[in-house]
C-alpha cells in the first residue's frame, strides 16, 4: 500500500516536474470551451506567460453558469475564459466579476467589450445561429430551400424543423432573444406561434438539431453555422442557410472572478485573451473574432454571416431571460403530444 | 421477527432481566449505529435539504426600496416614495406577479404612469434596506446610497428579489400547465407500460417454469441481458428502428416514435428482466395436488389457469407490477433519449435544474416525483408482508408434462421475445459500426473515437470501471456488515427496527431526486463533508446508498438462513463475534456476497439518474456520456458506449459465474454433505 503511494507520488512529482518547470502561480480557469481546443489554448499561453499553470474546469455553458452561480457566496474561479456573454452578465449581475480594462481593449470590435467602464468582461469570438438545410431529404419531401426566418413559418415545412429548447439550450435562447428583437416583442410571439406548428420537436441541446438535419433525420435544423460547417466537412449533404432577415449570436468571453487570490495573474491571463495571437487562435474554430481585420474564412462557413449578425443588445437578452423562458414555456412547452 | 427467540412456555410478566453488555454487544451496537449514521448522513440528510430548499423562495419585495422624483427643470423636492405604497397606489403589480425566481427582475417605471424616456425628469432610486439589490443594465447595487438616473437610464433600472420561505413554488408548479401535465404523462406512460411489461414477462415465464419447450437456458440468458445495459439504449436502438430514416419506420403507419409509443417500448425492454424475474419466482413454486384436485373436479385448462395458477402467482404478479411502475416512472435516460415533447417528471427535474438553473423548481418536481415511487413501494411492501408459504410439507412440486402443441406455441412466443431484446441490442452495435447512417453505410470504427466528442472520451469509461469496483468492493462491506450487525446482535429492538427502516427507504428515493438531494446538501461550503463534492467518492456513496435495499435484502436473506446457535456456540467458547464473522459467517454467505457486488457493479455501470447531478470533469461517467453524446447528437457514438457498458458488464457477469463456482466447490462443499 505505502509502497504503491509512493510509486503514485513519484510518478505525480515526474509529470509535475515534467511540464514547465517555472510554474510559480496556477490559475483556476472555468470555460465552455471543446474540448479539443483546450490544450491549444494553454500550450500557446504558457509559449508566452509559462510561469501561470491553467487548471481547467471544463463543461457545457449551462453547466458551468450553474456552477458558478452555486458557487456565488465562495468562488473557486479565478478566471472565466470561454463563457457566453449572456452568462457573463448574469455573473456580472450578481456583481460576481472584477472590472478590468485589459491592455489594448481598445482594439476590439466595441460589440465584443462589456458596456460599462472598466468593462467586466472581454468577448473572445461569436457563435452564429444559422439554419442547417438537408439538400437530400429535403428534395425527397418536394421542399425548396428557405431563405428567410419568416420562410421557415410557412405551413409547407410542417413537421420538417426542429430547434433547440431555449430553456435548456442557449443556442435555444440566442434564437428566440434574436426573433424578439427583430421582430419586435408582439410580431417575435406570433412568429414563433406559427413556427411552432412546423416545428417536429424541440431537442435539449443546440448542436442536435444540425446533427439531425446532417442525419436527415429532419431535415431543417435550426442550429448555429460552427456546427454546420464541421457537420458538412464530416459529408453530410448539408446547405447551411443564412435567414436575410439576420441571425442571432452570443460571444465568447473572458472575465475576472471577483475575489481571486492572484489578481495579477488573472490580468495576465485576461491581457493575453486579447491579443492577436489569441484571436488568430480562436479563429481555427470560429468564423467571427473580436479582434477585426483578424479572422480568415474558415472552411465550409456560409458566406454573408458576419454582416448578417444582428445588433445584439444582450443587456435585454440577458434582463428578460427569465420572463421570456416563462413564457415560450407557457406558449409551446404544454404541448404534449409530438406531431409527426 | 426473531422465531428462535420467543419462548415456547409463557412465563409469568416479572421485571425484566437486563444483562451486562458485553464487549461484543458495544461492539456489534457501535457499528450499528456507525452504518446507521451513514445512512441518515447519506439519505436522511440530503432529502431534508431538498424539502427545504423546495420552500426556499423569492419575492420582490418592494418595500426596501425608495424613490424620489424631480420636476422637469431636474430639481428634487425631497418627498421619498416607497416602492411597496406606490404599487399600492399604482396597482403596477399583482402578487402573482411578485413571486419570483431566483433569476427574475422587475422593471421600475409601470409605478410612474407618466414616465417617458424621453423626458427632461430625473430620478433617484435607492435600497431603503441592507438587503436590497437591484440593477441598472447589469450593474448591482446593494448599498443604501441615493443613485440619481436620468429617464433613460431609470428604465433600465430592474429590482432583484430577495430570498424567503413559502410554499409559492408549489403554487407556481401546480398553475403552471407545462409542469403538472407531466404528472398525468408521468402515470399513463407508467401504467401502460406496466400493463405490457407484466403481461410480456408473465407468459415468457409461464413458457419457462410450466411447459416443456427446448432452450430454457438460453431463453432465460437472453431475458436478463437488459441488465446489462442503461435504460437509455433502447432508446437510442429505436431511433435507429423507427426513427424518421429508420429501418422499419413503415411498421409505425407514420405514428412518431419520439414520444409515449417510444417510451413504452423501451421501458418494457429495461423493466422486462426484473417482472420476469419476480414472476418467474412465483411461478417456479406451485402445489401438483391443486392441479389434481383440477383435473379430477374436470376444470377446464382455462378455468385452472384462473383458479389455480393465477391465485398462486398473484402476490409475484402484484409485486412485478409495482416495481415496473416504480421503474418507469423514476426512468430519466429513457423519455430524455425518445420522448419528444412528451415531458415527464424526471425528465422536468433535469431541466429545471441543468436548463434553467432552477434549482427550486427542480426541489419541488422532486417531491411531486416522490409521492408516487414511495406509494408503489409501500404498497409492494405490504403484498409482500401478506405472502404466506404456498408450498406446505406435503405439497408435491408441479413437474409441467409435454404437450408438442402448447410447448411449439411458448417456443414461437419466447423466441419472439428474445428477438426483441436480441435485436435491440443488434442494432446498437450495428448502429456502432456505421460509419454515418444512412448515407456512408460502410464499417468504421470511427464513432469508438470517443476523445474528440462530448461526455469525456474514453477516461469515462475507465471512470465507470473504477466507480463500478469501488461500489462493489466499499457497499458490498458496508452492506453485508450491517445486515449482520441488525440480523444476529441481541436485544436493541427500537435500534434495529429503525435500522431496517432506513435501509428499506433507499429503494422508495429516485435517482434524480436522490442524485439533487446531494447537490444542495454536499454543495454548501458550510457542510464540512463540502469537499467531497465532485470526487469520486460521492459518486460512490450515492451510488451505494441508491442500491443499498436490494443489497441489503440479499445480505438478510442469507443470514437468515443461518442459525442464531453459532453465535451463542462462539459466545460459549469465549469467541469474539467479529471472528465468528471472518471466519464463519462470511465464508458461509460468500455466494449472496458475491451476488450483491456484482449487483452493485452492473447498477453502477449503467446507473445515470443519481450521478447526472454529481459528476465532475474529472470523473465523467460512461453512462453519462451515452446521456451527453446523445444530446449533442453524436447518437451512434452513443450507441458504442452503451455497448461498451454492455459487454463490460457481461464480461463481469461471466467472471463473477466462474468465481461463483470457485468458490461454491471450495467453501459451500458441506451444503452436499
Amino acid at each position: 500500500m505505502t509502497n504503491s503511494k509512493k510509486m503514485l507520488a513519484l510518478l505525480l512529482s515526474g509529470t509535475l516536474l515534467a511540464g514547465p518547470l517555472a510554474a510559480e502561480t496556477e490559475l483556476t480557469v472555468y470555460t465552455a470551451v471543446e474540448a479539443e481546443d483546450l490544450a491549444r489554448y494553454a500550450e500557446t499561453f504558457n509559449a508566452q506567460h509559462p510561469d501561470i499553470k491553467i487548471n481547467w474546469v471544463r463543461d457545457s455553458t449551462g453547466i458551468i453558469t450553474a456552477k458558478l452561480l452555486a458557487e456565488r457566496d465562495n468562488p473557486q474561479a479565478d478566471v472565466v475564459w470561454g463563457l457566453a456573454a449572456t452568462s457573463l452578465l448574469l455573473l456580472k449581475s450578481e456583481g460576481m466579476l472584477e472590472a478590468y480594462a485589459p491592455a489594448g481593449v481598445d482594439l476590439l470590435d466595441k460589440k465584443f467589450v462589456d458596456s460599462s467602464t472598466p468593462p467586466a468582461w472581454v468577448g473572445m469570438d461569436a457563435w452564429v445561429a444559422a439554419v442547417c438545410y438537408n439538400t437530400v431529404e429535403a428534395e425527397k419531401a418536394g421542399l425548396t430551400p428557405p431563405t428567410s426566418w419568416k420562410d421557415l413559418a410557412d405551413p409547407k415545412y410542417k413537421g420538417h424543423v426542429i430547434m433547440p429548447n431555449p430553456n435548456s439550450s442557449g443556442t435555444g435562447f440566442l434564437d428566440v432573444s434574436s426573433w424578439l428583437q427583430l421582430f419586435g416583442e408582439e410580431g417575435g410571439w406570433a412568429y414563433m406561434d406559427a413556427l411552432h406548428e412546423n416545428i417536429a420537436r424541440y431537442t435539449h441541446s443546440g448542436s442536435k438539431p444540425c446533427k439531425l438535419a446532417a442525419s436527415g433525420e429532419i431535415p431543417i435544423g435550426i442550429s448555429f453555422a460552427f456546427r454546420g460547417a464541421k457537420s458538412k466537412a464530416a459529408g453530410a449533404p448539408l446547405e447551411i442557410i443564412v435567414p436575410s432577415e439576420g441571425v442571432g449570436w452570443d460571444m465568447e468571453a473572458t472575465a475576472i472572478v471577483a475575489g481571486t487570490d492572484d489578481l495579477e495573474a488573472a490580468k495576465t491571463l485576461v491581457d493575453f485573451s486579447i491579443t492577436k495571437e489569441a484571436n488568430e487562435m480562436y479563429n481555427t474554430g470560429y468564423a467571427v473574432v473580436a479582434m477585426p481585420g483578424v479572422a480568415k474564412p474558415v472552411e465550409y462557413f456560409p458566406e454573408g454571416l458576419l454582416e448578417a449578425m444582428i445588433d445584439n443588445d444582450f443587456e435585454f437578452a440577458a434582463n428578460n431571460r427569465a420572463a421570456i423562458l416563462k413564457e415560450w414555456q407557457a406558449r409551446y412547452d404544454s404541448k404534449s403530444e409530438p406531431k409527426g | 421477527m426473531n422465531l428462535s427467540h420467543s419462548n415456547p412456555v409463557t412465563l409469568p410478566a416479572g421485571r425484566d432481566v437486563r444483562g451486562k453488555l458485553s464487549r461484543d454487544d458495544v461492539i456489534m451496537r457501535g457499528g450499528m449505529i456507525v452504518i446507521a449514521l451513514y445512512l441518515v448522513v447519506t439519505l436522511a440528510f440530503p432529502l431534508y435539504a431538498m424539502l427545504s430548499k423546495s420552500f426556499s423562495t423569492f419575492r420582490f419585495e418592494l418595500a426596501q426600496y425608495e424613490f424620489q422624483v424631480s420636476d422637469e427643470a431636474g430639481v428634487f423636492d425631497g418627498t421619498i416614495l416607497n416602492g411597496a405604497q406606490l404599487n399600492q397606489s399604482t396597482g403596477a403589480y399583482s402578487g402573482g406577479d411578485l413571486a419570483a425566481g431566483s433569476d427574475s427582475r422587475l422593471a421600475v417605471t409601470p409605478f410612474f404612469p407618466d414616465f417617458s424616456f424621453r423626458s427632461p425628469v430625473q430620478y433617484q432610486i435607492r435600497n431603503a434596506s441592507d438587503t436590497g439589490r437591484f440593477l441598472v443594465g447589469s450593474d448591482l447595487y446593494d448599498d443604501t446610497d441615493w443613485l440619481t438616473l436620468d429617464s433613460n437610464t431609470f428604465r433600465r433600472v430592474q429590482l432583484r428579489p430577495v430570498k424567503s420561505r413559502g410554499i409559492d413554488n408549489f403554487v407556481n408548479y401546480f398553475s403552471t400547465p407545462a409542469l403538472f401535465n407531466s404528472i398525468k404523462n408521468s402515470l399513463w406512460i407508467a401504467v401502460v407500460s406496466t400493463i405490457v411489461t407484466v403481461t410480456l414477462a408473465f407468459w415468457f415465464a409461464y413458457a419457462l417454469n410450466r411447459s416443456c419447450m427446448r432452450f430454457k437456458g438460453l431463453f432465460r440468458l437472453v431475458a436478463m441481458a437488459p441488465i446489462l445495459v442503461p435504460s437509455l439504449l433502447p432508446g437510442i436502438a429505436l431511433v435507429y428502428l423507427f426513427g424518421n430514416q429508420g429501418m422499419l419506420k413503415e411498421l409505425l403507419f407514420g405514428a412518431s416514435i419520439y414520444g409515449p409509443i417510444g417510451i413504452v417500448i423501451g421501458s418494457v425492454f429495461f423493466t422486462f428482466p426484473h417482472a420476469f424475474l419476480i414472476i418467474s419466482t412465483a411461478l417456479a413454486i406451485s402445489d401438483a395436488r391443486l392441479y389434481e384436485a383440477a383435473i379430477s373436479l374436470r376444470a377446464t385448462p382455462w378455468r385452472t389457469f384462473w383458479t389455480v395458477t393465477i391465485p398462486g402467482a398473484r402476490y409475484g404478479l402484484i409485486s412485478a407490477a409495482f416495481v415496473v411502475f416504480n421503474l418507469v416512472i423514476t426512468d430519466f435516460g429513457l423519455p430524455k433519449v425518445i420522448g419528444g415533447q412528451f415531458n415527464v417528471l424526471a425528465v422536468d427535474i433535469y431541466k429545471q435544474v441543468i436548463g434553467q438553473q432552477n434549482f427550486e423548481m427542480g426541489a419541488v418536481v422532486s417531491v411531486v416525483l416522490v409521492v408516487p415511487a414511495i406509494l408503489a413501494f409501500a404498497i409492494d411492501r405490504l403484498v409482500q408482508s401478506k405472502q404466506v408459504a404456498l408450498l406446505s410439507a406435503r405439497s408435491v412440486p408441479y413437474q409441467p408434462t409435454p404437450n408438442p402443441r402448447v410447448d411449439r406455441i411458448f417456443l414461437a412466443y419466447s423466441t419472439l421475445v428474445a428477438l426483441f431484446i436480441v435485436g435491440i441490442l443488434a442494432v446498437c452495435q450495428f448502429a456502432a459500426l456505421i460509419k454515418f447512417w444512412p448515407y456512408d453505410l460502410n464499417l468504421s470504427l470511427n464513432n469508438y473515437a470517443f476523445d474528440k466528442m462530448d461526455g469525456g472520451g474514453w477516461a469515462s469509461y475507465f471512470n465507470s470501471i473504477k466507480l463500478g469496483l469501488l461500489t462493489a468492493v466499499i457497499g458490498t462491506s458496508v452492506v453485508f456488515f450491517g445486515a449482520y450487525l441488525v440480523e444476529k446482535s441481541n436485544g436493541f429492538k427500537v435500534g434495529r427496527a429503525l435500522f431496517q427502516m432506513f435501509a428499506m427507504l433507499p429503494m422508495a428515493i429516485p435517482g434524480m431526486v436522490l442524485g439533487l438531494a446531494y447537490i444542495f446538501f454536499f454543495n454548501n461550503p458550510a457542510n464540512p463533508l463540502n469537499p467531497i463534492y465532485g470526487t469520486m467518492a460521492i459518486l460512490v456513496i450515492c451510488t451505494v446508498t441508491h442500491f443499498y435495499t436490494v443489497s441489503h435484502l440479499t445480505a438478510v436473506t442469507a443470514l437468515k438462513q443461518m442459525d442464531r446457535e453459532f453465535e451463542s456456540v462462539s459466545s460459549s467458547l469465549k469467541q469474539p463475534t467479529m471472528k465468528l464473522f471472518a471466519r464463519v459467517t462470511v465464508p458461509v454467505c460468500l455466494p449472496a456476497v458475491l451476488d450483491i457486488s456484482i449487483y452493485l457493479f452492473v447498477n453502477a455501470m449503467t446507473t445515470v439518474s443519481a450521478v447526472v447531478f454529481l459528476y465532475s470533469p474529472k470523473t465523467t461517467l460512461a453512462s453519462v456520456a451515452v446521456l451527453n453524446m446523445d444530446d449533442a447528437g453524436d447518437i451512434a457514438p452513443a450507441a458504442a458506449m452503451g455497448m461498451m457498458i454492455f459487454y463490460t458488464n457481461a464480461v463481469a457477469r461471466i467472471l463473477h459465474l466462474i468465481a461463483s463456482k470457485g468458490v461454491l466447490a471450495r467453501t459451500q462443499a458441506w451444503r452436499n454433505r
